[in-house]
């Protein structure tokens, strides 16, 4: 019998070298090969600009989380793989920019919530908000849900970033 | 510019001779004339110039493959490059250390679908280990030095570096010289003490080992392929090998048991199956080795060496993962071995060997003689009986030739044997040789062909003929597509749908037509002078082999079976295999 293991969801950050083409690399490992990916995010992180960490959160079976570590590990512009869920303590941010176009009722009732989440307001019309959320995902998750029904028309969303508790670094 | 300053091109070559290279396989093109214009005439770097860019790849793999040296090839941009694709996909799959430089349109134009335009990096990133693509002049010393150490260390396999014309003829000044210090690459190389420890302590209690070894342990060198055979003998544990590893253990040997997987022995894949310790080196648990996973050696403990971390685990769960060079490990794993005393237990080895040597009575390579047809199976054997101690190096196509080969040549030394095994490329084996021989001008080189896979790259007899390479094609000529045909019969109930080989040439005139000899055999009696006259006819030869047009490779783990579910050569009426029409 093969017994199908739980798939799990992982946060992984990758430090590589910013030279071009290096996230085609680590997207194309992830497509070619079939792992998920549920979030990116990347940027320079060295204020020399050498540098760029990639934040991928992936879900896959322990096996397949491991075989996904190991291949990035191979791509020469890779300098380290973490595993942020495995190496313990770490928070997670994501930013969502999120705008509603509601009647007046719906308007009112949008500031509200905006504010029980503590989002900020960062741009107003007379019949459109712009509000920007920050938190875990499940909180932007749940902030999007409610404005649903209060005439939400646009999302976008930054995807995670994440570091690890304490002192510890990658 | 000052008086030192040279053409990227200058450059180019000069890196290339200060790393060693003697010869490049390619084919010109616009976007590499500065290139060749500085090839022309050169004293130290000779050029190959092939047919097809899909064969410089392969005489590349070949030379690489038979001396451990890095491959050199040089294609033009557009076609050129995506001509290469199947060779480096090729070189990638078996792990062959290769620097392909392709040219590019100049930097400008770069995007603009420019005329013979391709995204080689784009296209490439999947079938390399790396790629590059040079911006400026001062760029290029530096890249060639670091695609030379990428491709030949670690795992090694190919690197494309994509130049584009003008950076060719801008100048610079830059070479670069002494070791290079990469910034993110850190390739594995010595093996963990620990899990070393751990590996020797588990085979110690081994009653039933079997080595199973690969690929990895030729890329490693010389050296590994001396030390498995120290560790082997030491233990008296029985060894087989994959397609890739053939010639790191002598095939003489009485611990051999001959190949295992799709098409292994019977001994041999008994013996895998039935294991309690099982030591892979530089195998990867190939789907053509393992047939059904949940079934593949249920009962064992397994210890798997390879310098790519990514390998372990990646198919079969192993117990002991060593992460390092194969030559490096063996050597601390023998130190060990020998300092702890340890030995394997006796009366359970002899047992283990009761065990193997009854599963050998029952003769699996057998096949059903025929006096007035060629078995294809008979014509390997006098291959090998009328080569046996010569300088010999033995490439394949791909097909039932191929593992026919496997089975009934045999390999006392690494780098003697060269055949397409994780890509599977038909047309693989003749540029491969050809590449063989340029690399060992006296030695005997022989292609182990299908009438089928040679054409895929016939057109190199023409590369032969130019440069004096006296290679042997053996074409086993069933008039099908054999390894193709015999999957119909098996799991398609006989439909043998555009398997059968139409309209060949006459293989003796075409070989005639560029200045080559070609020999034609249809009668037993008459294969071993025609073997003769082919080995000392000088200059490239085609013989056209007339074998038995239905014979089956036999033994064979079908598709999606378990090493103990094997088709034996007499149990051939069993054919359809219960599993029905097979995935891969
Ligand atoms: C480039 C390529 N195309 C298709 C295949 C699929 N294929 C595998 S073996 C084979 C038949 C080879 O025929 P031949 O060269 O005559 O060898 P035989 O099996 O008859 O010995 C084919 C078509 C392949 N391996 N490579
Ligand atoms: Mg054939």
């Amino acid at each position: 019998m093969i017994d199908t293991p739980q798939k799990e969801r992982h946060t992984l950050s990758i430090i590589v070298d910013n030279e071009a083409g290096v996230l085609a690399r680590v997207i194309g490992l992830f497509a070619g090969r079939g792992y998920n990916i549920e979030h990116l995010t990347v940027a320079p992180v060295d204020i020399a600009g050498h540098e760029s960490r990639i934040t991928v959160v992936t879900i896959g079976t322990p096996k397949i989380i491991e075989q996904i570590k190991a291949q990035l590990d191979r791509l020469v512009p890779i300098h380290r793989v973490g595993d942020l869920t495995d190496e313990g303590p770490s928070v997670e941010r994501e930013l969502a920019l999120i705008k509603v176009s509601g009647d007046k009722e719906q308007r009112l009732e949008a500031l509200r919530v905006a504010e029980a989440f503590r989002a900020k307001r960062v741009d107003s019309t007379a019949n459109s908000f712009v509000f920007e959320v920050t938190g875990k995902t499940e909180k932007i998750k749940a902030f999007i849900e409610l404005m649903d029904d209060l005439g939400l028309v646009e999302v976008v969303r930054t995807g995670v970033a994440a570091l690890h508790r304490g002192k510890k670094i990658l | 510019m000052s008086s030192k300053a040279k053409s990227g091109a200058a450059i180019l070559i000069k890196s290339l001779e200060d790393l060693g290279v003697e010869v490049i396989f390619g084919y010109p093109g616009g976007a590499v004339l500065p290139i060749y214009d500085e090839l022309h005439n050169h004293k130290k770097i000779k050029h190959i110039l092939v047919r097809h860019e899909q064969a410089a790849v392969h005489a590349a793999e070949g030379y690489a493959r038979s001396t451990g040296k890095p491959g050199v090839v040089l294609v033009t941009s557009g076609p050129g490059a995506t001509n290469a694709v199947t060779g480096l996909t090729d070189a990638m799959l078996d792990s062959i250390p290769l620097v392909c430089l392709s040219g590019q349109v100049p930097v400008q134009l770069i995007g603009t679908d420019a005329f013979q335009e391709a995204d080689t990096v784009g296209i490439t990133r999947h079938c390399t280990k790396h790629n590059y693509l040079i911006k400026k002049a001062d760029d290029i010393s530096k890249v060639i030095h670091e695609a030379f150490h990428v491709a030949t260390t670690g795992r090694p396999g190919p690197v494309v570096v994509d130049i584009p014309k003008d950076v060719q003829i801008f100048e610079s000044e830059k070479l670069h010289k002494g070791p290079i210090v990469h910034r993110s690459y850190r390739p594995a190389s010595k093996g963990d003490d620990d899990a070393i420890k751990q590996a020797v302590e588990l085979l110690a209690t081994a009653k039933k080992p079997i080595f199973y070894t690969g690929g990895g342990v030729i890329n490693s060198g010389p050296k590994a392929s001396k030390l498995l055979r120290k560790l082997v003998q030491l233990t008296g544990a029985p060894i087989t090998s994959t397609l890739m590893g053939l010639g790191a253990y002598p095939a003489s040997d009485p611990l051999y048991l001959g190949m295992l997987g799709m098409h292994g022995t019977y001994e041999a894949n008994h013996a895998m199956h039935d294991c309690d310790v099982m030591v892979c080196i530089g195998a990867r648990f190939d789907d053509r080795i393992t047939g059904r996973i949940d079934a593949f050696s249920p009962n064992s403990k397994k210890i798997h060496v390879d310098i790519d971390r990514s390998s372990i685990n990646k198919i079969i769960h192993v117990d002991v993962p060593v992460v390092g060079d194969v030559a490096h490990v063996l050597e601390v794993f023998l130190k060990m071995w020998k300092k702890g005393r340890h030995k394997l237990d006796a009366p359970a080895l002899a047992q283990w060997w009761d065990e193997i040597n009854h599963r050998k009575t029952r003769n699996c390579l057998a096949y059903k003689k025929n006096d007035d047809v060629i078995m294809p199976q008979y014509a390997v054997e006098r291959l090998q009986t009328l080569t046996k101690g010569k300088d010999v190096y033995f490439t394949t196509e791909v097909g039932q030739h191929q593992m026919w080969a496997a089975q009934y040549l045999e390999f006392e030394e690494p780098n003697r044997w060269m055949t397409s095994g994780g890509l599977g490329t038909m047309g693989y084996g003749f540029p491969a040789a050809l590449g063989a021989q340029v690399a060992h001008p006296k030695a005997l080189v022989i292609d182990v062909a299908g009438e089928a896979s040679i054409q895929m790259n016939i057109q190199e007899l023409s590369t032969v003929m130019q440069y004096n390479l006296p290679v042997k094609i053996f074409i086993m000529n069933n008039e099908y597509m054999g390894m193709v045909r015999q999957w119909q019969e098996l799991n398609h109930e006989g439909r043998y749908s555009n398997s059968y080989t139409a309209s060949l040439p006459d293989f003796v005139k075409l070989a005639e037509s560029y200045g080559a000899t070609g020999f034609m055999v249809d009668h037993p009696d008459a294969l071993d002078a025609t073997i003769t006259k082919m080995i000392e006819t000088p200059g490239p030869v085609i013989v056209d082999c007339r074998v038995e047009k239905l014979a089956n490779c036999f033994p064979m783990i079908p598709s999606g079976a378990a090493h103990n579910e094997m088709i034996l050569p007499d149990e051939e009426e069993l054919k359809e295999f219960e599993g029905g029409a097979a995935l891969v």
